[in-house]
């Protein structure tokens, strides 16, 4: 298929569709409502469903009774709705039901701001919701790179029987970059038909019940410790990451995600040209984090650079990483602002030349 | 080889539309590109603006804080982002609706009195196409040929906009001392 011009909440709609998602269930918010706009459009097209709910409550838990009846489904909303969605999202692996959910981050906290953030980055890796759980988080930063995350997004989640985010900034659901569908597309994981689906039952297998509730400690332990398990294995195998200029010499190695990497590598071709060798990883997968890989690169910088555009939310994972075996320092901006590729280039300077600061794990 | 703008005007001025028209010429001539509109809170009538990167290697940043280029379509553009503008640059002054001068001496000041043109053809909705046929003669960021294929194609089950859409785009590029309009549908223009 020719490449296509497309803003990235649109683009994330059409590959959900093209992924085999037939329902969507959302309420309205902004910077996505592009994502809702784009399907309540094109999934009559495909016979499939759009409901617009009448709030990310009820959203969340359409999808809930919808992955129960084992089809592929999705939701969309930003940082606010995200939040009022956590208790399903919990539930949803607590019952172990395959789901995605799209979050466009905008600023917070509270109400906040439509402009652009990664200040959910906590409450997309570590939970959010209650319980012992983790949700696997896919973060792009590209119209393409977001297409492409959405359709494995559901894959993964079949696979693993458990929710999935995309976590995109305001940045990469607004912009507009060329994107190729691809026609043949196999599942990036082998999977298997949905039996533990409630379809109906004709007495012809056991009752398929979807559920959360277990009242005996004994029972409920032995389903966390399956869970953990299965989080071991998610940790082992869903690592991704991409590195730039990891195969040189470096400095200073740069970690962040999202359009903000983009900024980032920006900033490091022009110091590259200056002679200031600055290298680029870039965690593509939130949750597993990739620590081991982090560690590795840093070993030929003398300092790591985390750049978010949040208080610093990231840098929490990058310190777990290193283990205090390389200093770490942050750049961050808040309430919408974005960081620009000269201030990454300054920091940077900054950081060879003493003048950051160092910021310690507590 | 990487050209980057800012194209900025009041809201329904059309600078979202130049810029996603540019970003489409670019990716129809083969390159890399980005459009990524401003999209904070605005009342109407107040300012809209978007940033487009067009490039033979894949786009880096898609925010752009120093553009090599600035379409100032209204004069609070112009005060927002004419000091942002690298040295070497070129900044188009819609002169309709800007009423001083340019102060910056270090890049290339070109003018266009978009809505006069417009008004003059008729056309007064059609100053968003004489500013796009100017902003291309300016600075050569795509093929003005690409760009008419593409009206021609946007507004394809309607001819009669199709024709004034590009003599308004053809005017434009006229008027900043682009080859001549008859000339340019068979000679790609522009050092991209």
């Amino acid at each position: 298929m020719a490449k296509k011009l497309m803003k990235g909440c649109e683009a994330i709609g059409e590959a959900a569709i093209r992924a085999g998602c037939r329902l969507f269930f959302g309420y309205p918010i902004t910077p996505q409502n592009e994502i809702p706009e784009y399907l309540s459009q094109r999934m009559p097209q495909v016979g499939g469903t759009f409901v617009q709910a009448e709030s990310e409550v009820a959203a969340s838990n359409m999808i809930y009774g919808a992955a129960g009846a084992g089809e592929r489904v999705f939701t969309s909303s930003s940082s606010p709705g995200i939040s009022l969605m956590q208790e399903a999202v919990s539930y949803l692996a607590g019952a172990e039901l395959p789901a995605v959910i799209v979050n466009i981050m905008r600023a917070g906290p509270g109400l906040g701001g439509i402009l652009p953030s990664q200040a959910d980055y906590l409450q997309a890796t570590k939970g959010g919701g209650h319980g012992d759980f983790n949700a696997i988080v896919l973060a792009p930063w590209s119209v393409q790179e977001a297409a492409d995350l959405v359709a494995d997004a559901f894959d993964l989640a079949d696979f693993y029987r458990n929710p999935v985010y995309v976590l995109g900034d305001g940045l990469v659901g607004q912009m507009m970059e060329p994107v190729e569908f691809r026609d043949e597309r196999q599942p990036i994981r082998p999977l298997e038909p949905k039996t533990w689906a409630s379809t109906g039952w004709k007495k012809d297998r056991p009752r398929a019940v979807i559920n959360s509730l277990y009242l005996d400690a004994d029972t409920l332990e032995r389903h966390n410790v399956d869970l953990q398990a299965k989080f071991a294995t998610i940790r082992r195998d869903e690592v991704r990451w991409q590195g730039y200029h990891l195969d040189g010499d470096y400095d200073v190695l740069i970690i962040a995600y999202g359009t903000v990497a983009r900024v980032c590598l920006t900033a490091v071709e022009e110091l590259r040209e200056k002679g200031i060798n600055a290298a680029i990883l870039r965690p593509i997968s939130l949750y597993p984090f990739p620590y081991q890989a982090l560690r590795e690169a840093a070993q030929k910088a003398s300092a790591v650079l985390v750049v978010e555009l949040s208080a610093g939310q990231m840098v929490q994972d990058v310190h777990l990483a290193l283990q205090g075996s390389r200093p770490v320092h942050f750049l961050g901006r808040t309430g919408g602002n974005l960081v620009s590729p000269e201030e990454a280039a300054a920091k940077v300077a900054d950081v060879l030349e003493g003048r950051s600061v160092e910021v310690r794990h507590a | 080889m990487q050209h980057d703008m800012i194209i900025a005007g009041f809201g329904g001025q059309g600078a979202l539309l130049i810029g996603k028209m540019l970003a489409y010429a670019g990716m129809h001539q083969g390159k890399e590109v980005s459009w990524l509109p401003s999209y904070g809170p605005e009342m109407r009538g107040g300012t809209a603006n978007c940033t487009v990167v067009i490039s033979d290697r894949p786009v880096g940043s898609p925010v752009i804080k120093t553009p090599r280029a600035l379409l100032a379509l209204n004069l609070p553009s112009l005060d927002k982002f004419e000091d942002l503008v690298r040295p070497g640059g070129v900044i188009l002054v819609n002169t309709s609706l800007v009423n001083r001068e340019a102060h910056r001496t270090d890049l290339k000041i070109v003018k266009v009195a978009a809505n006069d043109i417009a008004n003059d053809l008729g056309n007064p909705r059609g100053a968003n196409m004489v500013a796009l046929g100017a902003f291309v003669g300016a600075t050569g960021v795509v093929d003005l040929c690409e760009v008419e294929a593409l009206v021609r194609e946007t507004f394809a089950r309607k001819p009669a906009l199709v024709e004034a859409n590009l003599t308004a785009l053809f005017a434009g590029f006229a008027a900043v001392g682009g080859a001549m309009a008859d000339d340019v549908a068979a000679t790609p223009v522009g050092n991209s």
